[in-house]
């Protein structure tokens, strides 16, 4: 389970976190929404200890998170699967490298046949072909390295996934994939999600619960339902242009 | 009124404060780094590519500074002599030269140049890319897979280099030498070995170890703390360079006044 507790975070003068409150109990998958530079990434960070909270409370499973040591946090990263925006892959290393740093338990790491099927298992979920492992990511499109990203996540088999825009620059059909990729990893190991998402439909589709970020607060929090049928300002705002596509669909 | 005018008082507190900062920030990272040390398993390989990056990847660029720095050296001591003295004076004065001041001195700023600027860029590219980001959220250290390496990679070539650097400097005084003096080969290594002491040589080595630890720390604390994209990778590459090539400068006067016996 994750909890945040008036969370407050400040870069200087720009107050982004502002007394955040939000849960993510065990095999659920929230989204977070909100505007363009409200602070979602930064939210996300919090959770895997990339960034400190200036005040309050952040706990996965109970552990705080800014106060564990170097190898307690370590060990929690091993089970927190982290997707960046723009895939984050290592330069110099090829994709097969770069889905291997991925693989943290070390028993299975220096297994070669073990890494190779995971690789292409994980290549596969995707919807990428084996044959790219030996590519460099400056030879993939920004879709495909996206997708490596998400492959790497994964495939240490995370109690815990984040997601930093997942299917943002993909296009609909990869989107689609992706989306179902969240609902399968839910229904069928029990991970628990976290995706910060302009996707709005794709939200609504894949979410058990959807938190709007906003002011530096969570302004909404509800299932789909609820915040279709919401009469919070917040959200119908920032809804609007999708709300009736929802609701019609 | 006041608000137009710079305030030297502002300013040289904004400065002292900064300087400070960046003060902590350093003894942080190098804490940092020796605590990494224990995780050898991760930093050992990178750390010998690296090695091997910076040693044959610099090795045309030494060579071509040391040859120029050996050659002119010579010429310029055999225009000094004055009538009467013997033209060893000028093979000594060369070898002194070198291994004292120009072969640690030039290799150190060349390689700040060189291997400094490029560690700046790398790290601070992987910085804003969320690379080291990305690094960290597998539960994996920044610093046994990215820092250290480098850090141990550009301490232990950099002496190495300033051996090689001595040594075709000195050949290439003797080269000089034979087409534009007429000294013997005999007369260059009697002045070579009238004038050399042993010590010359470990100084040499000191000095190029602490400048192998500052080409190695500052681009890599300014580069691991780089922000605003590309913007800020262009800044911090500039200020390693800059930034190392004075502490280089700074360390050798430091140096000569604490290690030269007066």
């Amino acid at each position: 389970m994750i909890t945040l507790r008036n969370v407050h975070k400040a870069f200087g003068d720009n107050v982004v976190l502002d007394g955040v409150n939000l849960d993510v109990q065990r095999g659920e998958t929230v989204a977070l929404l909100g505007p363009s530079g409200v602070g979602k990434s930064v939210l996300l960070k919090h959770i895997n200890g990339l960034i400190t909270p200036d005040k309050g409370e952040v706990k996965v499973d109970g552990m705080s998170v800014p106060h564990l040591h170097r190898k307690e946090l370590a060990a929690l990263r091993q089970r927190v699967g982290y997707v960046f925006q723009y895939g984050a892959l290592f330069d110099s290393m090829t994709v097969y490298d770069n889905i291997l740093l991925g693989i943290t338990d070390e028993m299975c790491v220096n297994d070669i046949g073990y890494c190779g099927a995971r690789m292409i298992e994980c290549l596969e979920l995707v919807n990428l072909a084996p044959d790219i492992a030996s590519k460099y990511p400056a030879e993939l499109s920004g879709g495909m390295k996206k997708r490596v990203g998400i492959a790497r996540a994964i495939a240490g088999k995370p109690t815990y996934l984040l997601y930093d825009e997942p299917t943002s620059g993909l296009d609909p059909v990869n989107a689609e994939i992706i989306d179902s990729l969240v609902g399968k990893l839910q229904r069928e190991l029990g991970v628990t999600s976290v995706a910060v998402t302009h996707d709005v439909r794709g939200a609504f589709n894949v979410a058990d619960r959807i938190a709007l970020l906003s002011d530096g607060k969570i302004r909404a929090l509800g299932t789909p339902a609820e915040l279709a049928a919401s009469d919070n300002e917040a959200v119908r705002g920032f809804l609007e242009r999708d709300l009736e596509d929802i609701v019609r669909h | 009124m006041n608000s137009v005018l710079i305030d030297p008082r502002r300013m040289v507190g904004r400065v002292a404060l900064k300087s400070a900062a960046h003060v902590g920030g350093i003894s942080l990272f190098v804490f940092e780094l020796a605590r990494g040390l224990g995780e050898w398993r991760e930093w050992y390989h990178p750390a010998l590519r690296q090695a091997r990056d910076i040693g044959y990847g610099s090795m045309f660029i030494v060579f071509i500074t040391a040859s120029f720095a050996g050659a002119v050296t010579i010429l310029q001591a055999g225009y000094q002599i004055a009538a009467g003295v013997p033209t060893y004076f000028a093979s000594g004065v060369v070898v002194s030269t070198i291994i004292l001041e120009l072969g640690p001195v030039l290799t150190g700023l060349i390689l700040a140049g060189r291997v400094g600027a490029g560690y700046a860029a790398e790290l601070g590219t992987m910085r804003v890319t969320e690379q080291i980001d990305a690094l960290e959220s597998l539960g994996r250290s920044s610093v046994s897979h990215v820092l250290l390496p480098r850090v141990l990679a550009a301490t232990l070539m950099v002496p190495i280099l300033c051996i090689f650097s001595n040594c075709i400097a000195i050949f290439a005084g003797w080269v000089a030498s034979k087409g534009a003096m007429d000294m013997s080969n005999a007369d260059f290594v009697y002045g070579a070995r009238y004038f050399f002491k042993p010590f010359f040589m470990w100084y040499s080595l000191t000095k190029s170890f602490f400048f192998g630890l500052t080409i190695a720390i500052v681009p890599c604390y300014v580069g691991f703390n780089t922000s605003h994209g590309a913007e800020g990778v262009g800044r911090a590459t500039m200020t390693a360079v800059m930034t190392s090539s004075v502490l280089i400068l700074f360390l050798n006067a430091l140096l000569a006044r604490i290690l030269l016996p007066q």
